[in-house]
């Protein structure tokens, strides 16, 4: 090929190249073709329609009744309120507990790390139902951590630690730990430990070494961890559904119950898009306001 | 115990002072994985109440879930869709991973972001967005439908793994083998495919759990002779705790736990 483009006017074959590679390039995009359809199909057209119908009144024409309806009902508002709630304690919950197993990890050697790490990723691995339920029978009111407690008399009668606040944020806790310490222990790993000499050199006690480099450094770590926990939590279904007992609502069990009970289409895709718009935006600005894109995403 | 007084990095610290570190991780850590081995034991318990640990030993919640046509049912469903996911979710995201990663266009990162939606969106709404658009075609309590819907949940994991495995993986060697003749097509194969097969099964066996485990999406959309086992465990929970559930929460855990010891052999033989 090269030879015979050699007698071709000059710039042919740049040209040619030139077509040539912008072939190329849309054919490997059309690799993508089946994901983006099934996204289309799955995401796309059924968010969009909900969207629409968020917009439906019960006559059928346009209106802003079940947005309306938000705003005037306690219910919704209480129930936005609890959500909020238990994310946001959920997050702190996980930042508290996590912090420090990410920080024993990242010191450890690299094999030693490598079988502790299976400590969190084997919930990670197992089923959220699962896991749910072991926190259902481990709470109870006869259950294991109540027979302990009473059997070493750190308290006297059983106390009601599940179907409540309480039992949701344990298991919240439990399922969400993985998604801060994972990112967090990736950010730590990349903390230079001869920063750390560095500061020992020029006579930071450990303490103030931590607080002056370590901790600022394994922020962003840190605060990618909790945004994504955070916006996980606003839409968690099954584990408040079940540790809660019908006293936790969040946003996504309303949506369930109103669907189940009055088969409102227009005020659960409401309460749907609500939630949808909630998460972009504190998505969004979060990256924005953090530059937290290469932690989040990795670098693309 | 001369270990505590040896420095624990090469620093000032020594194991001494960081003994609290010690304690409070492994507290953490024991927190992490006590309450879901804790099921196991339980599960063979002869009792109706879950007991910790058991009066008498009996695998009665065994033979109730084995003779059980609905779990039976159930079971057969779960594991149906969860290999179909994985056949379907995989070479999906394999394909879009690669042609993003190749490409270099302009529209690579954007489609990049596009795809992974699923993980951003909510899963409550894309449940009863598909409940509703299924509703309409048909899909609803169907295996297709199912399956669509899970891989499209799974595919976004499945590109990120593979995505991540590229970037660690010399792009050139595919250029020399087409320089030489090969189509980027038999390059691919040749070259590409046979570095990144491990984390190609990794994605595959998250691809396969993530269609296992799902809940939300099967509730709405399964149903039927097609309900899935997270259905009925869900529904079981939410009324009242049938031990059972913890026979069946055991199996599971084992499923998780033999391929999460899969990956990790895996990715020790990738390095």
């Amino acid at each position: 090929m090269n030879a015979s483009a050699a007698q071709e006017p000059e710039g042919l074959n740049e040209k040619r190249l030139k077509t040539q590679g912008i072939r190329e390039q849309r054919m490997l995009l059309s690799l993508a073709t089946p994901a983006v359809l099934a996204i289309v199909a799955v995401v796309v057209i059924p968010v969009g329609w909900l969207f629409f119908l968020s917009f439906l009144g019960s006559d059928g024409q346009f209106s802003l009744e079940h947005y309306q309806k938000m705003i005037e009902y306690k219910s919704y508002a209480r129930t936005f309120v609890t959500t909020f709630q238990v994310s946001i304690l959920t997050t702190l919950i996980c930042i508290l507990i996590g912090y420090p197993l990410a920080y024993f990890l990242a010191m450890l050697p690299e094999r030693l790390a490598g079988f502790f790490m299976l400590a969190v990723l084997l919930p990670f691995w197992t089923s959220l139902l699962v896991r749910t339920y072991a926190w259902l029978v481990l709470l109870q009111k006869n259950g294991i951590l109540n027979d302990f407690a009473m059997s070493i008399d750190l308290w006297d009668s059983p106390l009601k630690l599940v179907h409540n606040l309480t039992g949701t944020l344990i298991g919240m806790a439990h399922i969400m730990l993985p998604f801060l310490v994972l990112p967090l222990y990736g950010s730590m790993k990349k903390i230079q430990r001869d920063l750390m000499h560095a500061a020992a050199n020029l006579g930071a006690s450990p303490v103030q070494a931590f607080w002056k480099i370590y901790f600022p450094m394994s922020l962003s770590g840190m605060v990618a961890g909790s945004l994504i926990v955070f916006v996980l939590c606003l839409g968690f279904y099954v584990t408040p559904a079940v540790l809660g007992g019908g006293r936790v609502v969040m946003v996504a069990m309303q949506i369930t119950a109103i669907l189940e009970n009055q088969f409102d289409w227009g005020a659960a895709s409401a309460l749907g898009v609500v939630l949808l718009v909630a998460t972009l935006v504190i998505l969004f600005a979060a990256t924005r306001l953090l530059k937290l894109d290469a932690a989040l995403f990795g670098k693309h | 115990m001369s270990w505590l007084n040896k420095p624990a990095s090469d620093t000032q610290i020594t194991h001494r002072d960081r003994l609290w570190l010690y304690i409070v991780a492994t507290i953490i850590m024991l927190l992490l994985v006590i309450p879901t081995f804790i099921v196991m034991p339980m599960s063979f318990s002869d009792s109706q109440y879950l007991e910790f640990p058991p009066d008498h030993w009996s695998v009665r919640w065994y033979i109730e879930y084995f003779e059980s046509s609905k779990w039976m049912r159930a079971t057969i469903t779960s594991i149906q869709v969860g290999i179909l996911t994985m056949l379907v979710a995989t070479p999906m995201g394999v394909m879009a991973a690669y042609a993003l990663f190749v490409s270099g266009h302009r529209a690579a990162k954007a489609l990049f972001a596009f795809l992974i939606t699923p993980m951003i969106v909510p899963v409550i709404l894309i449940a009863i967005g598909a409940f509703y658009a299924f509703g309409r075609v048909g899909l609803n309590n169907t295996i297709t439908g199912l399956v669509l819907a899970h891989a499209v949940l799974a595919s976004p994991l499945v590109m990120i793994i593979i995505t991540s495995a590229l970037r660690n993986y010399d792009l050139n060697q595919e250029r020399v083998a087409r320089s030489l003749g090969a189509t980027r097509m038999k390059a691919f194969f040749v070259i590409t495919l046979p570095q990144i097969k491990f984390s190609i099964v990794t994605s595959a066996l998250l691809a396969f759990l993530t269609s296992f485990d799902e809940v939300i999406v099967a509730i709405f959309v399964s149903g039927g002779s097609n309900a899935t086992l997270t259905k009925h465990m869900f529904a079981a929970l939410r009324d009242f705790i049938d031990p059972t559930i913890a026979a069946i929460s055991t199996i599971m855990i084992l499923v998780s736990t033999i391929l999460l010891l899969a990956t990790q052999f895996i990715g020790s033989k990738e390095k």
